[in-house]
């Protein structure tokens, strides 16, 4: 075995002791260690997927001594390891691009505090994706909602206290049904662990028993992490909680937890439900409407809005639903969509908000009326909206693109989604470009009052992940195949 | 505000709610707060984030809508439980190989006459990696809602809250606490003996430790547990979990033998790494429930 299959125990107790550390030390010393637990973590991560892609099968990993079903584990192929890369590099970036604003946002002496809740999320999201047990999910989706809370309260204003209360009640009510799921589960096959749990429910289908408890616990393991990550009719807290979060923490919660979330009952869809449970009992249907009717109604909240940030923050309840519904169309070229969709949206929406961030401090404020021609004052920072836009409209070229292209094709694989899938798709672009080149035209067109202007080179760490965060994004989106061919390895490996 | 004058709690609330309330001006955004105050016009006029028409419309169809959605997960879960095996009951699902091996071997192989120690320590010791650093993550959410560092220094005043001088309090305290703790210690030393462990043992020292503050105010306490020392006895805690772990999981993937062995079952030194997991389970413990009711109460630890 090679000694890269240790990366993932290695990076879930390296961020760990430094959140434990983060405690003891200043700030500055805090934001150090978290950023090259970053960087050490994306760099472990890619080691393990280049070993996954050698190998060709995934690795079933013990924590301890003893095997499933016994004792714990965590399990890799391709497609974890890759989405681990990816949480960890973006939230390195989040965080390098933010750094202005953090700076304002954070009470000096409170500022180590907020490190260390950026290396309990980047844990969680590391297990939620490596783990193959699911009662360890719950735990670190515990710890994921907790950290993801003191994320939003650092910046005490009493909007984001309420926002964070939010986003807590509906966390936890999440959590709740996602546990509830897993006693109801665990009452009638006595398994934890996901491959032990997979035969259980396979050979209880099979048979007929306990078909009632097995259909209530799977949906409502479902729909608590479809609540926590904000699927429509529960995605009312996104605005509030994103739009005055400091701009960090809206990408991170937005562009990372919720992801977390989201992968963790992808691979519980595959690896657990089965297709035979998943997509035969009608489970996937309702998920399928619920993503479709989000993306619609996030869309109209969007195009509503007056406060920029706002305006970001329900796109990200219409990106959710475009995830749910790729899940809920198959669970092979519709799961490929989604995943996609995973990263698009992580790699932009981040990108959105601190860009947003820095907009309203040149335009000074945060409503579409005050933007007029900021982008003048801040070069930077108008280049990487208007790219965001552009990849959130689905502009070829960019990642929005390819993922909405991915849905199409899914949609063919089943003849009764084509028209409704298709539906939703142009009108939700066509509702996408208009909330989004709105703003766009209002941020260049000519300045009505001239405002001081910040050039690039006072904000190299935010024009640097910008940047950084446009050539991957371009990248994915103009050479797509490849991409598209690990993750569909990956989910073939699941 | 069109009435003005008599507010009720409601329209306070709804207020609130819109986020018309009082709040906004807290939240004055800091990105227009410009040098020049010319942003003034902005942070004055409240923010309108719903339309009037759209809260009322919302507020009809909202109680509805729940009380639906409630009655819906009240039908399900009322059939799902119907549908449950009957409690307890030999041969069911749940009785399998799984906790066979626990109740058969767990002894043997974990060396803990306590079997839940042995599953929660030994078997699924990542679960509870995880856990404890739940309780970590969730006193430094409260930490960063609550903590004072700067500014106020001086106690606030607890003369209400806080019955220092009182005589029955001090003499029954005075009485109890060192039975608490030592029957904490207790706890946490026997847990893979008998029933205890790390959490409830910890739980107990911790209920000790506010009893104390309670009765005979912080002063004495911060003797040996101030701000710092009580950030480097969790640091030392958890970070002896996470190593210790992780050599015991690193070891355990890569099919090595570890330095810790079982021992004699029945000892008080023995079941291997258990006995200093539940040490270091009790002290995160203690200290969590310690900090939780210290900053609820002045605001800092």
């Amino acid at each position: 075995m090679a000694f890269s299959v240790n990366f993932p125990l290695f990076s879930i107790v390296l961020c760990f002791m430094s959140a434990v550390l983060a405690a003891l030390i200043s700030g500055r010393a805090a934001r150090a260690v978290t950023l090259a637990l970053c960087a050490l973590t994306a760099a472990g991560a890619l080691i393990l997927m280049f070993f996954g892609i050698r190998t060709g099968a995934a690795t079933e990993y013990l924590m301890g001594h003893f095997p499933r079903p016994w004792g714990n584990e965590l399990r890799f192929g391709i497609l974890e390891p890759l989405l681990v890369l990816l949480f960890s590099l973006v939230m390195l970036l989040t965080l390098l691009g933010g750094r202005k604003q953090l700076e304002l946002d954070l009470e000096k002496s409170k500022s180590n505090l907020y490190y260390m809740m950026c290396d309990l999320v980047l844990a969680s999201l590391i297990a939620l994706s490596y783990t193959n047990d699911i009662f360890t999910g719950y735990v670190f989706l515990e710890i994921c909602t907790i950290a993801a809370c003191g994320l939003l309260m650092i910046r005490q204003i009493g909007r984001t206290t309420l926002a964070a209360t939010r986003y807590m009640i509906f966390s936890l009510i999440g959590s709740g049904l996602f546990l509830l799921g897993i006693v109801f589960l665990y009452a009638v096959t006595g398994q934890l662990l996901m491959p032990d749990l997979k035969a259980a429910i396979v050979s209880l289908w099979a048979n007929g028993s306990y078909r009632t408890v097995l259909i209530t616990g799977i949906s409502l393991v479902s729909i608590g992490l479809a609540v926590k990550s904000g699927l429509f009719p529960f995605h009312f807290w996104m605005p509030d909680t994103y739009g005055y979060a400091t701009p960090s923490s809206g990408g991170i919660l937005s562009g990372l937890v919720s992801k977390g979330y989201i992968f963790l009952l992808i691979k519980l869809v595959l690896s657990v439900f089965t297709e035979d449970v998943f997509y035969k009992s009608g489970l996937s249907n309702v998920l399928y409407v619920l993503g479709a009717a989000g993306i619609i109604v996030g869309s109209i909240g969007a195009l509503m809005e007056k406060d920029v940030f706002r305006m970001v923050a329900y796109s990200s309840a219409a990106q959710i639903g475009y995830i749910f519904m790729g899940i809920g169309i198959s669970p092979d070229l519709g799961m490929l969509a989604a995943v996609f969709h995973i990263m698009t949206h992580a790699l932009t929406k981040p990108m959105l908000f601190l860009a947003s961030a820095q907009l309203s401090q040149a335009a000074g404020g945060k409503k579409r009326e005050n933007w007029l021609g900021a982008a003048h004052f801040n070069r930077a920072a108008g280049a990487a909206f208007g790219f965001g836009t552009l990849s959130m409209i689905g502009i070829p070229l960019t990642m929005g693109f390819v993922s909405k292209y991915r849905f199409a094709l899914a949609a063919f694989e089943k003849s009764e989604l084509i028209v409704p899938t298709l539906v939703v798709l142009a009108a939700s672009t066509i509702l996408n470009a208009m909330y989004f080149i709105r703003v766009l035209v209002v941020l260049y067109s000519s300045p009505a009052e001239d405002k001081p202007r910040v050039r690039i080179r006072d904000q190299i760490p935010f024009a640097v992940s910008a940047a950084l965060l446009i050539l991957m994004n371009l990248a994915a989106g103009t050479a797509a195949k490849p991409l598209v061919g690990l993750i569909s390895r990956g989910l073939g490996l699941m | 505000m069109k009435n003005g004058k008599k507010r009720s709690i409601k329209a306070f609330l709804r207020d609130w709610d819109a986020g018309r309330f009082d709040l906004d001006a807290a939240a004055a955004e800091p990105y227009s707060a410009a040098p020049e105050g010319e942003s003034a016009e902005g942070t004055a006029t409240p923010e309108e984030s719903l339309p009037r028409r759209d809260v009322k419309a919302y507020r009809a169809v909202y109680p509805l809508l729940a009380a639906m959605l409630g009655a819906i997960m009240i039908v399900f879960l009322f059939l799902a439980v119907l549908d449950l095996p009957a409690f307890g009951k030999a041969g069911n699902p749940s009785e399998n190989e799984v906790v066979r091996r626990y109740v058969e071997s767990g002894l043997s192989e974990t060396g803990a006459v306590n079997i839940v120690s042995g599953v929660i320590l030994d078997y699924r010791a990542f679960d509870t990696l995880g856990e404890s650093h739940v309780l970590f993550t969730g006193l430094a959410a409260v930490l960063i809602l609550l903590l004072e560092l700067d500014g106020k220094k001086e106690e606030p005043d607890l003369g209400l809250i806080r019955m220092k001088a009182d005589s029955i309090l001090g003499t029954a305290a005075r009485l109890l606490i060192p039975i608490i703790v030592l029957f904490g210690i207790y706890v946490i030393l026997n847990g893979h003996l008998g029933p205890g462990g790390g959490f409830s043992g910890g739980a107990i020292i911790g209920a000790g430790l506010i009893l104390y503050a309670e009765a005979f105010g912080y002063e004495g306490l911060e003797r040996f547990l101030n701000f710092r020392s009580f950030r480097i006895i969790c640091l030392a805690a958890l970070w002896f979990y996470s190593i210790s772990k992780c050599y015991s999981f690193f070891c355990g993937a890569n099919g090595l033998h570890t330095v810790f062995t079982t021992g004699t079952p029945g000892r008080i030194l023995s079941a291997g790494l258990i006995l200093p997991l539940n040490i270091a389970v009790g002290v995160v413990v203690a200290c969590t429930m310690y900090g939780l009711y210290s900053l609820f109460q002045r605001g800092r630890i």
